[in-house]
């Protein structure tokens, strides 16, 4: 890995150099051994910092959307499950596609004091979605583990379920970190911030209501939602949110075929397209509910 | 047995009391004065010139605003609202009678009783900045005796955006030691005073430094009067201004109005300008 | 010094549930965090933090203040009665304990907050020394010995045995209530765990931290003008995570529900991190991250200090450290601005 980042560190400083990018997003050291921190920097003896390990899991391509405002391009590491969210991004136009050179990174596989982070365990696989350059290595990423959660929440009864996640969103302190780490969340003004909205909430007085901010936003990015898995790992309560997101993810394969975000910029999510053939729900579900909920 | 509780005295600080509007007056296209009592045909609470008070309707909204009307008044509290956002929205379509809940006096005051007394004064407003030094200026009018000569400059963009103008044409500008100086941002068709910004009609009017100086406005007009008043060479400690910040609970505890280390609601909204040059420049 | 086995545990809870409510950790949907014990639940006392800080206890994440209906004009108010139960909080490390006394100068300063007043007042704080601090632990900063945590009653962990030590008159009364169930305890035995402890502490990664320039008032504008603030906040969300795991982090707001019968005024815990935290219909005095991000830290360790006597607003909990998705932290602000001269930049 030590070999990576010299070269990752080589590469940068040549792009630098070549008057390529003004600015570069990486990861520096932290305060520990197992903490690696995202890092922009601005100017070019702070490439020395640059530390690429296997505690790199934050996904730099959230950032980006700040540095659009400023001048010249920004140098930004990626990692093939990072390139998605990237995508999701571009295709929203939240990022200019000429201001970004995109480093692609190998992964083996990113870990925290306690090991593979959880994301690590449905790794979508070796392929960058999108780059400039990628640096090659032997890592292979990790082979996927089903975790077998969703099988455990689809077989639970209504009532099992409801319970289920009352107790999970009850543990919730609305910090937010979710939606502000999530690719799919962009809105300038959003919903959860709107005095109009009447959902607008720091932590309701009344304890439903506050559970209702996961789903409602669950609702608000299905279709656009990558499954990076980043809100489940930020989350300080550890709630399994992307048990949420994979729910909407697969009734929407359901209905419309499967669809991944942000695998290709170009390609609609079903909820933002209409095709003749989309099953019309209310006539197969009947009306007034759907049997699977 | 239960205490009495008044608004002045009340367990939980952050539970305002109810107050019943009893005078709507618009005095511009923007702002209105509205006269509020709390209820028995008294005041809602006592207060000193320059303190504000939270006013709120429940579902709509809290805000604080500086209470216009000075202490010495016994019948009645005054507030001038400009329409500005959703709570002022709303008590602007408020009429006579209906109620409105409040709770206060927040905040410092301006020194009537101690460093103002016995000085010259001149006092400095643009826009809807008057509405705190209307406070003062009826305290210092109904205790005449205890302050020196009075200089008045008041400016708005125009003629009808003007707070209180009958107020100051007919009854100020007969007090004895008293001179008003009306300022309007662009000439205007019936407009026969003067035409210039607040700063420059300042220093036109060449005030000598041997007053002690109250400025409230909009904030860069509050910045270029500092500024002219420093080039004139009042001190730092013959001027007072008022901060304006966000607030919420109005006693220095939610941690919004936090500069430096004042609360504004607390340690402000009054501030002698040599207090100001220490706060970080984050106002 | 009292002692009883560790084992009777569930024995010592039931008989102060007699009087109070106890709180202990507990572990919950995958969270370990205070929550009101019954006979039959499990605590964690080997967990070293939890996930919530105890601040909820006294400052909940959202109260009531009251309610109110509006008709046709008039108004009308009925304040929330404070709920008067007397609560016992177990298991309470030295940092968290710290943090109520600067809730406390917050709080209960003029004009008292009769919500926390009366929460604080019917709480009664059970310490329980630190067996195993961890790397991200730093409360020796601010002067806190985490064997010796302090509150109405210490407890000590060694052995298997439990150590109680009555400290203030709450906690007599406490004792008295349950002294049945314990015998004279060895306080060598107790002193022995302390020893360890501070042992342990000596190897920590963070025990050198000192505040270096965060220390001197007079560099307070040096401080506030220093350019690592537009460095280290480069990577800040925004989101919420420091300020509401924070246990000395009191930033509230105060807003309205309305359920369609009546307007509940409810006060909820604010982040000075989120853009509208100090927006006002004409404008915001802090409009970029780096402002917000610098406000937290010149608060927590410049202008509350000032206002307190020297007492900085952090206990060196670690939170932070822990939670923050871009792994920033204080103690990487202290490090960059506190600990370095102007030019230097941060060199660890």
């Amino acid at each position: 890995m030590h070999a990576i980042e010299e070269t990752i560190k080589e590469t940068c400083k040549k792009l630098w150099d070549h008057g390529e990018v003004n600015r570069i997003l990486a990861w520096e050291k932290g305060l520990f051994d197992y903490d690696a921190a995202p890092v922009l920097f601005r100017s070019r003896e702070r490439i020395s910092r640059l530390v690429y390990n296997e505690h790199c899991g934050v996904n730099l391509s959230k950032f980006l959307i700040k540095e659009m405002e400023k001048e010249g391009k920004v140098l930004v590491l990626l990692k093939p499950c990072d390139t998605y969210g990237f995508n999701q991004l571009l295709s929203e136009n939240r990022v200019n596609r000429e201001k970004v050179y995109i480093l692609g990174v190998p992964c083996g596989g990113m870990r925290d004091e306690k090991g593979l982070l959880f994301k690590c365990l449905s790794c979508k696989g070796n392929d960058f979605k999108a780059s400039d350059q990628i640096i090659e290595s032997d890592l292979s990423v990790p082979a996927p583990v089903p975790s077998g959660e969703e099988e455990k929440l689809n077989k639970m009864t209504a009532e099992e379920r409801f319970a289920f996640w009352r107790g999970q969103l009850s543990k919730c302190i609305r910090c937010n970190a979710c939606r502000n780490v999530c690719p799919a969340c962009s809105c300038i003004k959003c919903v959860f911030d709107n005095r109009d909205s009447g959902i607008e909430a720091k932590a309701n007085s009344d304890a439903f209501e506050e559970n209702l901010f996961h789903i409602i936003r669950a609702f608000h990015v299905a279709g656009r939602c990558t499954d990076c898995g980043e809100c489940s790992r930020v989350c300080p309560q550890n709630i399994p949110l992307y048990l949420l997101n994979r729910k909407m993810i697969e009734e929407m394969n359901e209905r419309y075929g499967t669809y991944q975000a942000g695998e290709n910029p170009e390609a609609k999510s079903p909820l933002t397209e209409f095709k003749e053939s989309d099953p019309e729900v209310s006539a197969e579900y009947g009306k007034g509910g759907v049997s699977s909920c | 047995m239960p205490k009495e509780e008044t608004m002045s005295n009340r367990t939980n600080v952050l539970i305002p009391g109810i107050g019943v509007i009893t005078d709507v007056r618009r005095d511009t296209p923007d702002v209105k004065t509205f006269r509020v009592n709390g209820g028995e045909g008294r005041k809602p609470f006592e207060h000193m010139p320059g303190q504000c008070a939270m006013l709120s309707i429940p579902g709509v909204g809290e805000a604080m605003f500086s209470i216009t009307s000075s202490p010495t008044n016994r019948d009645y509290m005054e507030f001038s609202i400009k329409k500005c956002g959703c709570l002022t929205d709303w008590l602007h379509q408020m009429e006579k009678g209906q109620e409105i809940a409040l709770r206060g006096p927040y905040g410092n005051y301006f020194p009537v009783d101690t460093d103002l007394k016995g000085k010259n004064l001149l006092f400095i407003a643009g826009g809807i900045g008057i509405a705190p030094l209307r406070s003062v200026i009826h305290y210092v009018i109904d205790n005449r005796g205890d302050y020196g000569l009075v200089d008045i400059v008041y400016g708005a963009r125009s003629a009808e955006d003007l707070v209180n103008l009958e107020e100051m044409r007919k009854d100020w500008s007969n007090v004895e030691g008293f001179r008003v100086h009306l300022t309007i941002d662009r000439s205007e068709e019936g407009w026969d005073g003067n035409v210039a910004f607040v700063p420059d009609y300042v220093r036109e009017l060449k005030f000598s430094n041997d007053r002690t100086a109250l400025v409230c406005g909009p904030p860069v007009m509050i910045k270029f009067v500092l500024q002219a008043l420093e080039e004139m060479g009042f001190a730092g400690t013959e001027i007072y201004t008022t901060m304006e910040l966000k607030m919420k609970c109005g006693v220095g505890k939610c941690g919004r109005c936090n500069i430096g280390s004042k609360y504004v609601c607390k340690d402000g909204p009054v501030f002698r300008y040599d207090e100001l040059g220490v706060l970080p420049s984050e106002y | 010094m009292l002692k009883m086995p560790l084992k009777c545990l569930d024995a010592l809870f039931l008989e102060l549930s007699k009087e109070h409510q106890v709180y202990a950790p507990m572990e919950k949907a995958g969270s370990v965090s205070f929550f009101p014990w019954k006979e039959g639940d499990t605590v964690c006392l080997d967990t070293l933090l939890t996930d919530h800080s105890p601040k909820s206890f006294f400052f909940p994440q959202s109260e009531t203040l009251y309610r109110a209906r509006r008709e046709e004009g008039s108004l009308s108010i009925v304040p929330e009665e404070a709920e008067e139960i007397s609560s016992v909080y177990f298991g309470v490390r030295a940092c968290d304990r710290r943090s109520f006394e600067i809730l406390d100068r917050v709080f209960l300063s003029t004009p008292c907050d009769s919500c926390y007043e009366s929460k604080r007042r019917n709480g009664y704080v059970v310490t329980l020394a630190c067996e195993n601090p961890e790397d991200t632990c730093f409360c020796q900063t601010f002067g806190i010995d985490p064997a010796w945590p302090g509150g109405d009653v210490s407890v000590w962990i060694a052995d298997g045995d439990l150590y109680w030590k009555s400290l203030t008159e709450k906690g007599e009364a406490l004792t008295e209530l349950v002294e049945g169930l314990f015998e004279a305890g060895d306080r060598e035995k107790a002193e022995e765990e302390k020893a360890k402890i501070r042992k342990k502490l000596e190897a920590l990664p963070l025990k050198d931290l000192s505040l270096g320039r965060f220390e001197h008032p007079d560099s307070a504008m040096d401080l506030f003008e220093s350019e690592q603030w537009e460095t280290l906040s480069d990577t800040c969300l925004g989101c919420g995570i420091c300020t509401f795991l924070c246990p000395t982090c009191q930033c509230y707001d105060i807003c309205d529900y309305d359920s369609g019968h009546e307007i509940r005024k409810f006060r909820c815990w604010d982040s000075c991190m989120y853009p509208g935290f100090t927006e006002m219909s004409h404008g915001n005095n802090r409009n970029s991250q780096m402002q917000r991000f610098r406000q937290r830290f010149m608060h927590k360790l410049v202008y509350f200090p000032e206002n307190n006597g020297g007492v900085n607003s952090c206990v060196g909990c670690g939170r932070c450290l822990r939670k923050c998705p871009s792994s920033l932290n204080i103690v990487r602000v202290i490090k960059a601005i506190g600990e370095s001269d102007a030019e230097g930049g941060n060199d660890e």
